[in-house]
């Protein structure tokens, strides 16, 4: 609890940056919106204008500030028309509505989810096959170690045309992709988990005289959660990306990534702002799911550090 | 059925080998069972495709891509330049600096410290990439936006790790440099941020893969007819996956040469560390 006002006083500085920030990226289009409407701003015409400095420009026309904040399509939308359409496209509008942002967030966490947990599952088992077989360790770990220094997320759109011209839409192409991010981390971060028993635990387990199998429920898969944590949390926010990016090459009419490439081609900023703070906001809930699980298990058993 | 069969054949010689080669023991069978897995994959991707009759819409057989990618040397080095050497390393630098900046000036304050450390973890695990078509829309098409959303994504993994490196220095030490009569700067030169090393070399592996990443997803939302991501977006509507393929490959081998070339750096600076010693 000592660490909440620090980031208080973090949290109000960004956003104070932010705020500051929104008066002269947007400071040109409101003064010509402002000449538009009749209001004598200097210097009088766009051209002029245009050699000015943003700052210059703010000065010289202090009336106009306010209508910084308040622009239809502004460059930087300032916090609280962000947090405005964010209201309006979550309670504001029926979840049915296309323009409900609980029903793209909804599309693009069904994706996640789905590939999160084909991406664990597979990810768990392989890591469990590479830490009992010799063979599958030597040639196996080496590739999923140097997997992920590789960019899988430019495999995104390729994966969909394919799927799709095998006939597959929807929902799985993009879990796919979230599954394959999710994958990786999961295989490393197990396999660390479950070689984490130092040999002295492995050497009482034979004491008493334990299968291997015994050894991995009683010793080995106990020993891995904190690892399997940290792996959860990574895999999460890294499947969720994979979802979005799996929207946007291929003209998804649903989903964060949708609204956000809808947002930047019909110019309306807000919309892709909203759905860039609801796919953070999502991401963050998400992350912040598997801390608590992880809390509440490592304290149930005992390894709270 | 044939290619079902041939492709077994093939996975059963070379899980063989591989199962020969571990019990064994040689000590090549640390880089060669591995090499024999990658070319047994390889293998069966070439020879099942043929087999198969898969068509090259939905996969090019490997010697496909290899061709393609020979054939198109000139225009995979232009969108390697275009994205790689203008896009991800301009903002990995950028972001790069720009965290060590923002560490060292936190890190004198514990109270900021504490607010920044978690607050950058978080921001550490949200989908930055997002960001891109607001900095295309800002800073045009070019690389310039691109090199932008690099260096956000860039910016926290490597601003938390370095800012705990700054930290992982014991009493004893810092009380050591106090009796040399070290001052803020040459403690921190000689002390901290040595120690930080480890750390910040975690954090900048990191941010190796993140940048190409960004510099690729960001081209997805504009960009100048030459590219990766651009490359690969149109490639995939005119279905020529071999040219795909062939820009995966270079995204591969750009990755982990970038990923290696920072881990042969730490292995030269945090030569003293206990992960590093043989």
């Amino acid at each position: 609890m000592r660490n909440v006002l620090p980031i208080l006083t973090v949290v109000a500085v960004l956003l104070g940056i932010w705020v500051l920030a929104v008066v002269p990226m947007n400071i040109h289009l409101a003064v010509d919106q402002a000449q538009r409407d009749g209001v004598a701003v200097q210097p009088d015409t766009p051209t002029a204008r245009q050699d000015v400095g943003a700052v210059a420009l703010a000065l010289r026309n202090p009336a106009v500030l306010s209508a910084t904040y308040t622009l239809d399509r502004p460059r930087l939308p300032g916090p609280q028309q962000v947090i405005g359409e964010l209201w309006r496209t979550t309670v504001g509008t029926r979840i049915t509505s296309k323009q409900s942002l609980v029903y793209h967030g909804w599309v693009t966490l069904s994706a996640t989810l789905l590939g999160f947990a084909m991406g664990t599952t597979l990810g768990i088992a392989l890591a469990v096959g590479i830490v009992f077989s010799r063979t599958m360790d030597r040639s196996v770990m080496p590739w999923a170690i140097a997997s992920q220094t590789i960019p899988i997320l430019a495999l995104a759109p390729m994966i969909i045309v394919m799927l799709g011209s095998m006939g597959i839409q929807g929902l799985l192409p993009k879990a796919i992709i979230s599954a394959y991010l999710s994958f990786f981390p999961v295989v490393v971060g197990m396999v660390k988990g479950l070689r984490s028993p130092d040999a002295m635990q492995l050497d009482l387990l034979r004491t008493y005289y334990a299968s291997p199998g015994q050894g991995f429920w009683k010793l080995r898969l106990p020993a891995s959660l904190p690892y399997l944590f940290a792996s959860l949390k990574i895999g999460i926010s890294a499947a969720l990306v994979g979802a979005i990016v799996g929207e946007l090459p291929t003209g998804a009419r649903a989903g964060f990534g949708a609204r956000m490439l809808v947002g930047d081609q019909y110019g309306q900023p807000l919309v892709t702002w909203a759905a860039l703070f609801a796919a953070a906001i999502t991401a963050a809930l998400l992350v912040g799911l598997f801390s608590v699980m992880e809390r509440a298990s490592l304290k149930r058993m005992g390894m709270v550090r | 059925m044939m290619a079902a069969a041939a492709v077994m054949v093939i996975w059963g010689v070379g899980w063989f080998i591989n199962l020969m080669l571990t019990r064994r023991d040689h000590s090549a069978a640390a880089w060669l069972a591995p090499l024999v897995f990658g070319l047994t994959l390889l293998l069966i991707w070439e020879v099942g495709v043929r087999l198969g009759n898969v068509s090259p819409i939905i996969l090019p057989p490997p010697s496909a891509i290899a061709a393609r990618f020979m054939e198109s040397l000139p225009i995979l080095w232009a969108d390697f330049a275009q994205t790689i050497l203008k896009g991800a390393l301009t903002g990995y630098i950028l972001g790069a600096l720009a965290a060590f900046v923002v560490a060292v000036m936190v890190d004198r304050s514990d109270f900021l410290t504490r607010g920044i450390l978690p607050v950058g973890a978080f921001m550490a695990a949200l989908p930055i990439v997002g960001t891109a078509p607001i900095f295309v829309k800002w800073l045009g098409s070019d690389w310039p936006s691109k090199a932008a959303v690099v260096g956000v994504m860039v910016f926290f993994p490597i601003l938390v790790n370095t800012v705990a490196g700054l930290r992982d220095t014991t009493a004893m030490q810092r009380d050591l440099m106090r009796t040399y009569g070290a001052g803020y700067w040459p403690s921190l030169f000689k002390l901290r941020v040595p120690a930080a090393l480890p750390f910040i070399f975690n954090g900048l592996k990191i941010a190796t893969t993140l940048a190409l990443i960004g510099a690729i997803v960001a081209e997805f939302f504009g960009s100048p007819t030459v590219g990766m991501g651009f490359r690969i977006s149109t490639s995939v509507g005119q279905l020529a996956l071999d040219l795909v393929w062939a820009e995966i490959v270079v995204a591969a081998l750009a990755g982990s040469a970038f990923y290696g070339a920072m881990a042969m750096i730490e292995k030269r600076l945090t030569f003293w560390h206990p992960s590093q010693r043989r």
